[in-house]
């Protein structure tokens, strides 16, 4: 099988904040994966992937938890390639593969916990857990893409933002860093390159994956403002009128600080912030509604019927 | 040495542009942002260069043991690289533009460590993979 072909039909991983504050991206992800002709099979049953709460108190419960989600995939559904939109969800499937490639007690865990829950462990390397911006990059790629495009981005200037959890730490993304078109983790492009071929002005943003506070937006919520704040503020100084995101955490750290750094900072920043899946969606015709522009707090209607993309 | 506070205040009229900063003095900025958090870990912050930066080596000598600091390689590098482009290119049509991403960087990196003397875990259970308590 090709490897563009082992793309268009994978397992899809939403996570929960997809089902919460981050439904915006699976509306959007979902339309555009159906725009571009690829398939999505959510995963049957899915958990959450143990995420930060439960990886802080028992880093192997976390790894068996997202070893169920891609043992479902795999020897339930039959799938190769699970994706994840959420960069927390995708770290942590990685982490896990990484693990249970290496480590024995971790291994050990996951038997003894599938066997008490009924189903079938999880071996590492029976699946690729991939992101979204891969299943994008590698499924479909830029020159097809260019191809479909009706509501060119051109003159849209944007500042990507991928986030910590999308490189760090380097060990467990063995693809990456692999030179010609494989993604970097100290400097990541591959959103930058969709959103290219769909017309888009990718600004030199120098923050792409820099910490917003993010896990401690409930208990140091003054430190993720001022992080935030800078990141909004770089991406204006930038020259951006646009935060393209492409994890739901991310995504509404930044729209919630926004707001809160108006408020106890008196810093006023204008950029919009939009999920890549949103703006490639958009750039390929489909309508605000479909891919969730309402749902996003940032409001960006105006601008995007400015720019003739609503 | 220049209290953190001291640095935040320099940082916050470099990036309002309230004071003309120099990228001698953003880098010597991050620097002693570094050497905070080193001594605070209980170490002498290093004389040494790597890359042929002071900035680069302390922020190697404050990841020691500590995954989590990683969260800020990116950010100095970004540093040396928004440096060496104003340095090396001083009459460039954007050198402004590019001391004014340099000083955002700066104040960023000041953030990130001022924010983990608060809060120690910041960063350590989410990009770093590492969870808080010791590894079972």
């Amino acid at each position: 099988m090709s490897e563009k072909n082992k793309y268009q039909e994978v397992a899809y991983y939403p996570g929960c904040a997809l089902e919460g504050s981050g439904h915006a991206y699976n509306r959007s992800t979902k339309a555009l994966g159906k725009a571009l002709g690829l398939k999505l099979k959510e995963v049957d049953n899915w958990n959450c992937c143990g995420a930060m709460e439960v990886k802080n108190i028992d880093p192997k419960l976390q790894t068996y938890l997202s070893s169920r989600v891609m043992s479902i995939a795999a020897n339930d559904m039959g799938h190769e390639v699970v994706m994840a939109p959420c960069n927390g969800c995708y770290h942590n499937l990685k982490r896990a593969e990484y693990d249970m490639s290496k480590d024995t007690a971790t291994i050990d865990v996951v038997n003894k916990l599938s066997g008490k829950a009924g189903h079938k462990a999880y071996q590492a390397g029976q699946v690729e857990s991939i992101h979204a911006l891969d299943w994008i990059k590698k499924g479909v790629g830029e020159d097809a893409l260019k191809k479909k495009i009706r509501n060119s981005l051109e003159g849209i200037k944007v500042a990507n933002y991928y986030g910590c959890m999308y490189t760090r730490p380097r060990h467990i993304f063995p693809e990456k860093d692999q030179g010609g078109d494989s993604e970097s983790t100290s400097k990541p492009h591959y959103m930058d390159d969709l959103l290219a071929a769909a017309g888009a002005e990718n600004v030199d943003f120098p923050l792409k994956t820099a910490c917003c506070g993010g896990a401690h937006t409930l208990s140091d919520s003054e430190t993720s403002t001022r992080l935030v704040a800078n990141i909004l503020q770089a991406a204006e100084a930038a020259g951006a009128e646009v935060i393209a995101t492409e994890c739901p955490t991310c995504h509404s750290g930044l729209e919630m600080h926004q707001i809160r750094a108006e408020k106890t900072l008196g810093i006023k920043t204008s950029v919009k912030i939009l999920y890549f899946t949103q703006l490639l969606g958009l750039a390929l015709g489909l309508k605000p509604r479909k891919v969730g522009i309402q749902e996003n707090v940032s409001d960006s209607r105006a601008f995007l019927r400015e720019r003739g993309l609503a | 040495m220049r209290p953190l506070a001291d640095i935040g205040q320099r940082l916050r009229e470099a990036v309002d542009g309230s004071r003309a900063t120099s990228a001698e003095e953003l880098l010597g900025l991050g620097e002693q942002t570094l050497e905070h958090w080193v001594i605070a870990r209980g170490f002498e912050p290093t004389r040494q260069t790597r890359e042929g930066f002071r900035l680069l080596a302390l922020h190697r000598q404050g990841s020691t043991d500590e995954p989590s600091f990683n969260a800020c390689r990116e950010t100095c590098r970004e540093l040396v690289y928004h440096y060496n482009l104003v340095t090396m290119q001083p009459e460039h049509e954007e050198t402004a533009q590019r001391q004014k991403m340099m000083a955002l960087v700066a104040n960023h990196l000041f953030l990130f460590v001022s924010g983990r003397m608060e809060t120690r875990q910041l960063g350590d259970f989410c990009c770093s993979s590492r969870p808080l308590h010791a590894e079972h």
